[in-house]
């Protein structure tokens, strides 16, 4: 039996698709219905954030983010409301900032040496740990951070007061340490550690094994490997867990409500002791605001929503390219 | 001709393995000697100059352990010397960091535990003030506050989570990227602006803070969790299953309802607890949704509820000795509820991967 | 070939008192362990200086577990466990004063998937070894076109030394991988099936670049290849695992192991009767 070949042309090719019966597509339709509530309800929370503060928008325009004062007015017209988030937003970005420059060594170092160092029954406790420590909720860093924490923050204040008070931004006005954004800051880093120390290890632990061996095999030491393989390639992913804890610090509340006087004022010195930042103005303030002051807070709650947004949205974008890449 | 096998008595008997490239016995008692010597030595100077408390203690061993890897490094090369002190940099830096969790953890436990009383459990707060002993009323009602608005906020949560789930595994629509971008970002909503959010719909709306309103703040962070979780179980299922599924001739909501979800059965309640656990601790939410309350309250619409972070937060901010040991008490009782999640959450993701 | 070989292999029983120094490598009675699993019972084989070896036999027999014990990397899988002695220049490399960071200078390895350091540029990952050995070298362009010369790589690469490794072809980064590992001036080159995943061309050229990095090192080439093992090697050892642990069954030269070998088992395999 001979196989002849074709003198017919090619055919035109037939494109197959799915056509659902009516169960399945009922069923597809709850499905997707289900699956954008996510994006109704973050559309939602932005629209109804918005539309609730709008009036504040409208009459202060961009002086809501400059200004720095935040006075309820007394209602009969001679002393106006004043509400301007400026030194809130400049806080909230200073106690993540503090927060993250002491947390990325820590949890490099952790992730390192959970990694790298850890012998395996070793790194098999300190993966739970790491684990567990994400999941204590902030509140109980709060009050550890009061009731424990905040003399040995005053203590090291205190020291670095001494040491580099010529410092523009170490020096202070008034030598009462122990609610600083510094103390605050500690308590934050604390707080956002466990999430970078875990994307870390997590990107340190999909290093081609190849790569590594080929390190010790030119006769490389463990830090040399390290340092010539390990450390490039997990480089965003690092970074992107690095956003992922800056966006947790910037919204916190209770931790900072709890060790940072909220003060208007604009202050950079990271070890006076005012401060304070948008999630915890909005706590401080709810319990007794006016109509007005509340569609100010709701205001200052949008303007958080939007920062926080863009951060994490950044993140999740490192985050997937890092491990989308191999 | 010369040969290549070098002339010599083939054992009969296997000798034993060994690990000659191991710190050998006497390597491993000297460094264990080192160790205790470095410890003391610490001791001694945390005495003895003015440093004190632990972090002075911290930064005295640190500093010797330096000391004495400058020492047993001097006969290296250069190389394997900045190799020891990286390590030795990065074991502090790995200290630093899992050191306050464990203060952390031991504070709650040391200092909570002596209010932790069978009256803690069954009383409320409605006829003791805060300031009163600690065989006096207790944290009954923010348990059950707690206990009633996680239950509301994961039967909400649950289904939602699982049919995004679903969507992103199974039916794989054009919207995919941008749902799963959109759940990644929504799991960094700050939690104060989900109370915000619902406090300018739900409470406006009813006129009133209530449990419902906590338990929908609740849910509005739980959901993020409980979708990413489910998806990643969901993705787990070999492909190979849905296939078999097809060629039997089921349509996708059979297969998606009675062959790919019972099949990762334990995975989503993974999802459920891990979701739990995620909302359980949080406060500033229920600031603005529920507040608190010292009675019993079983209604969600029946006005402010108590739960345990605000009853915690708020003893906090009376700050007297008793209202803050209760505080520390309430803290515990909160990290044990997250231990039994999280142990229950590995447990039973455990099972899954038979 | 064999005149080299009989001219550098000094005496192994040292007569009337003389040292014994052997140079080049040499493995007495190994074994070797992953947890209680026997993969590797007494092998005894000699690496004199410029010869290539040529470690033939199924997969699944040791040869590549073998190799790795000759430049301690065999310790860095969880559970692995060794006997026997290996020893560099009459040095057991495995006593415990020695620094194994030390050895893999004088014992290196080119891997069987290229692997050039993609963070870095072909002049860096010539360059790397160094770098990390902390060796102090004078001239680092030298070295890059000394070595890259040798790996049969300068030619086609000495205008774009800042191009990433990932710019060339397969058989041209294994050639980068080659050039690496010479920079920290082995004597001793291992080779783990360098060729298996690269095409046949790529394949010729790196053989000829062993036979012209045997004038100076000795080379130990794992291969799957028989023809290969054929064509490049001057002696060859013929590894079997029946079931159990990994062992040698037959060391001898290539021509002789090829045409008239003593066991029957390495008749068949040459023969293609199994494999």
């Amino acid at each position: 039996m001979s196989i002849s070949p074709s003198v017919q042309a090619t055919p035109e090719a037939r494109e197959l698709s799915v056509i659902f019966n009516r169960a399945d597509r009922i069923f597809r339709r709850i499905v997707t219905a289900g699956a954008l509530t996510s994006l109704i309800l973050l559309g939602l929370i932005g629209t109804f954030l918005f539309v609730r503060s709008a009036q504040i928008f409208n009459d202060r325009g961009l002086k809501f983010i400059t200004g720095s004062n935040w006075t309820a007015g007394s209602g009969d017209g001679i002393i106006p409301d004043d509400f301007s988030i400026g030194p809130m937003l400049t806080g909230t970005i200073l106690v993540s900032v503090i927060a993250l420059v002491i947390s990325m060594p820590l949890a490099i170092g952790g992730a390192l040496f959970v990694e790298f160092y850890a012998t395996p029954k070793v790194r098999k406790v300190l993966t739970t740990l790491l684990d567990l420590a994400a999941a204590i909720p902030s509140l109980i860093f709060g009050i550890w951070g009061v009731v424990f924490f905040s003399s040995y923050g005053e203590r090291w204040s205190d020291l670095l007061n001494s040491r580099f008070g010529w410092l523009p931004f170490i020096k202070v006005q008034n030598e009462v340490f122990g609610r600083s954004p510094f103390v605050a800051g500690c308590v934050l880093a604390s707080l956002i550690t466990p999430i970078i120390t875990s994307v870390s290890r997590e990107v340190f632990s999909r290093t081609p094994r190849d790569l590594v061996d080929t390190c010790y095999a030119l006769g490389g030491t463990r830090w040399g490997a390290i340092k010539t393989v390990v450390l490039p390639f997990g480089k965003s992913g690092v970074i992107g867990g690095a956003m992922l804890g800056l966006g947790r610090a910037l919204g916190e509340t209770v931790a900072v409500y709890l060790l940072l006087n909220i003060v208007f004022r604009y202050n950079f010195r990271i070890l006076e002791s005012e401060g304070g930042n948008i999630a915890s103005l909005i706590a401080l303030k709810f319990g007794e605001a006016t109509e007005y002051e509340l569609k100010a807070l709701v205001a200052a709650g949008f303007v958080l929503f939007l920062l926080t947004l863009v951060v994490n949205m950044v993140a999740a974008s490192i985050v997937e390219r890092s491990t989308r890449r191999r | 001709m010369s040969t290549m096998i070098v002339p010599t008595e083939r054992a009969n008997v296997a000798p034993e393995p060994t690990t000659p490239w191991r710190p050998t016995r006497k390597n491993k008692s000297i460094s264990s000697i080192v160790f205790l010597i470095s410890v003391v030595l610490s001791a001694a100077i945390v005495l003895l100059t003015g440093l004190a408390g632990i972090d002075g203690f911290g930064l005295a061993l640190f500093a010797v352990f330096m000391a004495a890897t400058i020492v047993r490094s001097f006969r290296l090369n250069q190389k394997n010397r900045k190799d020891a002190f990286v390590g030795v940099l990065i074991a502090s830096a790995a200290v630093l960091a899992f050191f306050p969790w464990m203060s952390i953890l031991a504070s709650v436990i040391l200092k909570g535990v002596r209010g932790l009383q069978p009256n803690f459990l069954v009383e409320n707060m409605q006829f003791t003030t805060p300031d009163d002993e600690l065989n006096m009323g207790g944290a009954a009602h923010a348990i059950i506050g707690s206990m009633l608005m996680v239950s509301i906020a994961a039967a909400i949560t649950l289904p939602l989570g699982i049919l995004s789930g679903v969507y992103l595994t199974e039916i794989r629509g054009r919207l995919t990227f941008l749902v799963r971008f959109v759940v990644q970002s929504m799991s960094g909503v700050p939690s104060i602006v989900a109370g915000l959010f619902i406090y300018t719909t739900f409470v406006n709306y009813t006129d009133a803070f209530s449990g419902m309103a906590g338990a929908l703040a609740l849910a509005v962070l739980m959901l993020p969790t409980v979708a990413r979780t489910a998806e990643e179980v969901l993705k787990l299922v070999p492909d190979d299953l849905r296939s078999a599924s097809y060629a039997l001739g089921a349509r996708q909501w059979r297969t998606s309802l009675m062959v790919v979800l019972p099949t990762v059965r334990s995975g989503l309640m993974t999802a459920a607890i891990l979701g739990v656990a995620r909302v359980i601790g949080e406060t500033a939410p229920l600031l603005l949704t529920s507040l608190s309350n010292n009675s019993f309250v079983f209604n969600p619409l029946g006005g402010p509820i108590g739960s345990l972070p605000t009853y915690v937060f708020g003893l906090l901010q009376i700050g007297t000795e008793n209202s803050i040991n209760r505080a520390w008490t309430g803290s515990l009782v909160l990290m044990i509820v997250v231990l039994i999640l999280f142990t229950t959450a590995r447990y039973i993701g455990g099972k899954d991967k038979r | 070939m064999s005149q080299t070989v009989q001219t550098s292999v000094t005496s192994v029983d040292g007569e009337q008192g003389e040292p014994k120094v052997v140079r080049g490598l040499e493995a007495k009675n190994i074994h070797a362990w992953f947890g209680k699993h026997h993969v590797l019972k007494d092998v005894s084989l000699r690496f004199p200086e410029r010869t290539v070896t040529g470690l033939i036999g199924p997969s699944g027999c040791g040869k590549s577990t073998f190799i790795r014990l000759l430049n301690r990397m065999h310790e860095f899988i969880p559970g692995a466990a060794m006997a026997g002695q290996v020893l560099q220049d009459g040095h057991d490399i495995y006593s415990p004063e020695v620094d194994a960071a030390a050895i893999r200078l004088k014992v290196g390895m080119v891997f069987q998937k290229p692997n050039p350091f993609p963070a870095m540029n072909i002049r860096e990952n010539v360059l790397s070894g160094i770098k990390l050995a902390h060796l102090k070298v004078a001239d680092h362009d030298a070295i890059v076109e000394s070595c890259l010369t040798r790996a049969g790589l300068w030619k086609e690469v000495k205008d774009r030394l800042t191009a990433t490794g990932g710019s060339l072809s397969g058989g041209q980064q294994q050639r980068l991988c080659i050039a690496r590992s010479l920079a920290v001036e082995p004597s001793v080159l291992l080779m783990d099936e360098p060729c298996s995943a690269l095409d046949p061309g790529s394949t010729l050229r790196i053989e000829e670049t062993i036979k012209e990095l045997v004038e100076k090192i000795a080379v130990v080439i794992v291969t799957h290849n028989m023809q290969q093992a054929a064509r490049v090697s001057d002696f060859c050892a013929f590894f079997l695992a029946d079931g159990g642990p990994g062992y040698l069954v037959e060391a001898d030269a290539t021509k002789k192991l090829f045409t008239n070998p003593s066991d029957t088992r390495t008749a068949d395999y040459v023969q293609g009767k199994f494999g």
